[in-house]
């Protein structure tokens, strides 16, 4: 059972805010950190290699420096890695997005699975697993929360919908993306970070290792979505504020309640 | 395409472009300064960097003609035939979008017996109802139904497609984006219609602290979809006049590398994406014993309780009763929000709530900046103070009775 689990490096905070007056964003330290619901996606790939045996690859398309996400994978047991960077890629949307990580798994082209995580903290899409099962032709199964059963030519998955569960059995090669706590994520692991320190190479991957080597559908031109602008979330203006001793507060919701009929 | 201007660049400039740009696409190369392919093509650089150092240079594009992409399409969310009403406030939405360009309001049912279902979509004045109904669609595998899905769009050639935001729908509307390679923006919040039939997208991106706008103006069809309760259900129509027409398949479209082995209905589920009061607490409640006091506030409103996610953390609540962007999106009629700091990853999950009370003792909380009613002062004497009287009102109401 060979598998591959596609991660994303995404900024270490989400509190950026935009200045009103200038519209430029305001930023805190940008570190960054691995994508956490993607650690879901890694940590199911290992526990089936416990049990199936088997390669785990990990894959991220991102700038050079994502490789520190594909090193950590390392550390928690993952075999191989690769970086697809390009300065091509620049402005990639979820299509060029998902067509760039299909390309870099066809490439990679020995897998039964592919893993995903539910969504990224900053693109916060969910799109691009689904996405990338279509560019490669195969089923996918998004919102799994349980691993049943592995078979040879077959997976067997728990899905999460709203109100259902759904049991499906999946044909092989196949795409799941894994709800966050389907298992527990390991940390990684200081001994397997000394094994691999100097060992482990990245494989990096770029425009001209595809086979798909037209630039018209990477990066910003391969990307039907176009960004207008940008701007702080609105503020809502039809507001009262009430200050005072606590009786008179809670007489004031009180007479709220009672004015607007929630009593 | 962005051009960096390398002659002029400085050391001073190059920091205030990598001060600039929010995903720190700017790095050091071989040849200066070079955007990576973190770029998201935000054009900040370009507007808010010093002049004629980065520049956009457009670049001319095949473009769909879009005239022959006609009416906006509301993909039906439903199980078992059992209609998401995420579907009504979409085809709302759609209904006021298609007055501007003038084009029909369509509705793309797929499944199992659902041909005398589509009535009800009649009812909330949608033109047209396309409905694929077979054997092979009782269930929701992939395959199939993105097949079906592209048949219709092949045949009917439809110019925006609105889908729910549910487990589903985001499941099955990013396969058929990737299909037709075209756009497809997820969790809009506003949605406009220009006179030219593209659909401009506003959503909250980096965990609601910035709005992005959206388009898709080289790509038919567009896509996008859109959470559950963030737009309004239209009122139902007596008269209902649109058609329901019945779409043919290839028996090889409905083929699935997916065996459903079993559904089985979650355990009652502890919903409040539903629930029209909800009282929400927030780590301002120190400790577990003073839930007894929300509890009773919410009993005596008979409200729903909610939280946010440290009280997730610490145990005192069921996850499933977390508002916020990675917890449920409510939009009750009134929410009493107590204790709660309003941090944006929250407040994306409630601020379309009809009426929003919020009692926080620190008068600089931001929660008071989506509040229609800020009440400052210590919840632990607020709280008190309400319930008595409610209940005195109540027993007071008993006695004139
Ligand atoms: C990717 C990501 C996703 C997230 N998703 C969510 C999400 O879905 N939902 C969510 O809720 N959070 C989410 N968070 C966490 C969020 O950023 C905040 O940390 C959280 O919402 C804060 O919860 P709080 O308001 O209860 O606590 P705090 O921010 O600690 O606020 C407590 C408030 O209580 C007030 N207070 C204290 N004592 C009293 C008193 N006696 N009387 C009155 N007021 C008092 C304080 O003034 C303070 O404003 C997310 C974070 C990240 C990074
Ligand atoms: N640039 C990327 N490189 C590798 N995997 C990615 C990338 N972007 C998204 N993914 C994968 O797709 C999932 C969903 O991401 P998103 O659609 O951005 O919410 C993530 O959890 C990752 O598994």
């Amino acid at each position: 059972m060979n598998t591959i689990v596609c991660i994303k490096q995404v900024p270490g905070t989400t509190s950026v805010e935009v200045d009103p007056g200038t519209g430029v964003l305001k930023r805190e330290g940008i570190e960054a950190k691995m994508n956490p619901y993607d650690l879901f996606a890694l940590e199911t790939a290992l526990q089936i290699k416990e049990v199936k045996g088997g390669a785990i690859t990990s894959i991220t398309m991102g700038p050079p420096q994502a490789g520190e996400i594909i090193y950590e994978s390392f550390y928690m047991g993952v075999d191989e890695g690769y970086v697809l960077t390009d300065r091509k890629f620049a402005g990639a949307d979820v299509v060029a997005t998902s067509y760039t990580l299909s390309q870099g798994i066809r490439k990679i082209s020995n897998y039964d699975l592919i893993i995903c995580g539910k969504q990224t903290t900053d693109g916060d899409t969910a799109q691009v697993g689904p996405e990338v099962a279509e560019f490669l032709g195969i089923p996918h199964v998004a919102n799994v929360g349980k691993i049943l059963n592995i078979g040879k030519d077959s997976i067997t998955v728990q899905m999460n919908m709203e109100e259902t569960l759904e049991i499906q059995s999946i044909k092989l090669p196949c795409l799941i993306t894994v709800e966050k706590d389907i298992y527990t994520p390991r940390l990684p692991s200081y001994k397997k970070k000394i094994q691999t320190k100097d060992k482990k190479q990245l494989n990096y991957l770029s425009i001209k290792d595809f086979t798909d080597s037209n630039e018209q559908n990477y990066g910003l031109n391969g990307s039907p979505t176009q960004v207008e602008r940008i701007f702080p979330p609105e503020v809502s203006k039809e507001k009262i504020m009430l200050e005072g001793t606590s009786e008179d507060l809670s007489e004031k919701i009180f007479s709220l309640l009672v004015e607007k009929k929630f009593m | 395409m962005l051009k960096i201007n390398q002659e002029k660049i400085t050391e001073e400039i190059k920091k205030e472009l990598m001060g600039i740009c929010p995903f720190g696409a700017f790095i050091e190369g071989n040849n200066g300064l070079e955007i990576s392919a973190a770029c998201k093509m935000c054009k900040l650089c370009v507007k808010k960097g010093p002049a004629g150092i980065v520049e956009y240079l457009e670049e001319v594009k095949e473009t769909v003609n879009k005239d022959e992409w006609k009416g906006i399409t509301v993909y039906v969310d439903h199980l078992d035939g059992k209609i998401h009403p995420v579907t009504y406030e979409l085809i709302g939405k759609a209904k006021k979008l298609a007055k501007i360009t003038n084009h029909p309001v369509y509705a793309l049912f797929i499944g199992k017996n659902i041909t005398d279902k589509a009535k009800e979509l009649l009812c909330y004045g949608v033109d047209e109802v396309f409905v694929y109904d077979f054997k092979e669609l009782e269930y929701f595998v992939i395959e199939p139904y993105t097949n079906a899905f592209e048949d219709f769009i092949q045949k009917i050639k439809p110019s925006s497609i609105l889908v729910g935001a549910t487990n589903m729908g985001r499941s099955l509307a990013p396969r058929i984006a990737a299909r037709f390679r075209t756009g497809l923006t997820a969790d809009c919040t506003v949605l406009e219609m220009r006179e030219n039939t593209d659909l401009v997208q506003i959503r909250p991106a980096f965990g609601g602290n910035i709005m992005a706008q959206i388009v898709t103006t080289n790509n038919r069809p567009q896509f996008c979809t859109v959470r559950y309760k963030v737009f309004d259900a239209p009122e139902k129509i007596a008269r209902a006049s649109g058609n329901i027409t019945k779409m043919e398949l290839d028996n090889n479209k409905l083929v699935s590398n997916i065996k459903v082995l079993g559904i089985t209905k979650k355990e009652v589920e502890l919903d409040i994406s539903e629930a029209d009061v909800i009282i929400a607490a927030g780590r301002g409640v120190k400790s577990e014993k003073d839930m007894a006091m929300i509890s009773e506030l919410a009993e005596l409103l008979g409200a729903r309780t909610a939280c946010t996610r440290p009280l997730i953390e610490t145990g005192w609540f069921d996850s499933r009763l977390q508002i916020g962007l990675s917890g449920r999106t409510v939009k009750p009629k009134l929410i009493i929000t107590i204790g709660i700091s309003g941090a944006v990853q929250f407040a994306a999950g409630m601020q379309n709530s009809d009426v929003i009370i919020a009692i926080n003792n620190d008068p600089n909380a931001p929660i008071f900046n989506i509040a229609h009613y800020g009440i400052i002062g210590d919840l632990y004497e607020i709280i008190p103070g309400l319930i008595s009287k409610i209940k005195l009102g109540d027993s007071l109401v008993k006695a004139v009775v």
